[in-house]
């Protein structure tokens, strides 16, 4: 029930987008139409619920204080959390590149749909941060895997909630000085406004 | 002829100088006409959250300039070395180490900071000023120019973040730099006279809806239109 709980969580009040600010630079750019908008969605939780549990078992058996006592008694002193940011980065760009060949043989189809998404999201800050937060609080591998899984998921809903309604707004008249980037983040705020009222919620 | 070519080739162009016209404009532009966060959508990622204050938003700013700074410095220097299909990876690693340096010297001086950003120093690293600036500028520009226009850069990104920490802070929790500007101003119109705080402007949205207006007005200001 507590996993469940974490999941529901991370999806709606701790939302990447609206909570934090992470992945703003391709929820901008890649929020035009709602295809494309499902198409980095399902990219974005693909990579995280893969990045962050393998991660955890970086973090937890590598970089932590201690976590290297598992290999020497002596180790039990050693300190690499130092390392973290660097680390980090290079599995989730290994793992990108390690998911882009699977679907590639594998799914050819999905791969297709994906496109130039999949190695785009290496530099994404939502990949990054779903790691960063997830050692930062001390998550179990469980609660890890449900984590990444659901910070996705609240990626992919907003991204492809902003887009279908900037189809929409298409047809409406907007002063020149707001067109495209600032009636989004007007449009993202309002969207925020109505996440808010998860906030509380408590299954 | 073909000596007179030689002799052509061999003059040497005067050496620039230091500020020139042409590295004037590589740090003036990006501050109002090609700004990184208003006209070119760049780095909005990881900087709003911070920006709820003005003491973490400078430091943030700060660490900015200093990461931009020295990784377009470190990346034109490699630049005719670095084969052009790892140049994802050789950016990646050069820019996560200078954002570790940060961070371990922020924990070592500045503790309370440190904590207070978070994992938002973590990532800096993929803010994709950074990124943008090593694609279009360092890997085909001199050390010295790529490190202006890098500054130029990171100093767009910082005065529009410190606006909006400016303005939210201000309305959010009445003071500037932590100065509570809001409770001298109501004290002088007596002890029932309060300004009121907005604790909308403090949650995520204050900073969109911020963030937002700054665009409209700057980009009416320069007459920039998207479409």
């Amino acid at each position: 029930m507590d996993l469940f709980n974490l999941g529901i969580r991370s999806i709606f009040i701790d939302n990447m987008i609206f909570a934090y600010f992470l992945g703003m630079c391709s929820f901008l750019a890649v929020s035009k139409k709602v295809s494309t908008a499902i198409g980095l969605g399902a990219a974005v939780i693909f990579v995280l619920t893969v990045t962050v549990p393998v991660n955890w078992l970086l973090n937890e058996y590598v970089l932590k204080e201690g976590a290297l006592s598992w290999v020497n008694g002596e180790l039990a002193s050693v300190d690499l959390s130092f390392l973290r940011f660097i680390m980090f980065i290079a599995i989730i760009a290994a793992m990108v590149q390690l998911v882009e060949m699977v679907v590639e043989k594998f799914a050819p189809a999905l791969y297709g749909a994906l496109g130039i998404f999949l190695p785009l999201i290496a530099v994404n800050c939502a990949i990054l941060g779903g790691s960063l937060f997830m050692a930062q609080r001390d998550y179990t591998l469980a609660e890890a895997s449900v984590y990444g899984f659901g910070s996705g998921t609240g990626f992919c809903l907003a991204i492809v909630a902003l887009a279908a309604i900037r189809e929409k707004l298409k047809y409406s008249h907007v002063p020149n000085g707001l067109k495209g980037l600032g009636i989004t983040m007007l449009l993202t705020g309002l969207m925020g406004l109505a996440f808010m009222s998860f906030m509380g919620i408590d299954l | 002829m073909s000596a007179e070519t030689i002799e052509k080739t061999v003059v040497q162009k005067p050496s620039e100088a230091l500020l020139s016209k042409r590295r004037k404009k590589l740090v003036t532009d990006p501050l109002v006409d090609e700004n990184p966060i208003t006209i070119q959508v760049l780095g909005i990622c990881s900087a709003l959250a911070v920006t709820t204050q003005m003491k973490p938003t400078l430091v943030m700013a700060i660490s900015v300039i200093f990461v931009v700074v020295m990784s377009n410095l470190a990346i034109s220097l490699m630049r005719n070395t670095i084969p052009s299909r790892v140049r994802i990876i050789v950016q990646l690693a050069v820019v996560a180490t200078l954002v570790t340096l940060v961070s371990e010297v922020l924990k070592a001086f500045a503790f309370d900071m440190y904590k207070e950003l978070s994992v938002f120093v973590g990532l800096i690293i993929t803010n994709c000023i950074v990124m943008g600036r090593l694609e279009a500028f360092a890997l085909g520009n001199k050390p010295y120019d790529s490190m202006l226009d890098g500054f130029g850069s990171a100093l767009g990104y910082s005065w529009i973040i410190l606006t909006v920490a400016f303005f939210r802070e201000l309305w959010g929790s009445g003071a500037v730099f932590g100065i509570p500007v809001f409770e001298y101003v109501s004290s002088l119109f007596g002890p029932d006279f309060k300004l009121a705080t907005n604790g909308l402007m403090v949650s995520p949205v204050g900073a969109f809806v911020i963030l937002g207006l700054i665009i409209w007005v700057q980009r009416t200001k320069t007459g920039y239109v998207e479409h």
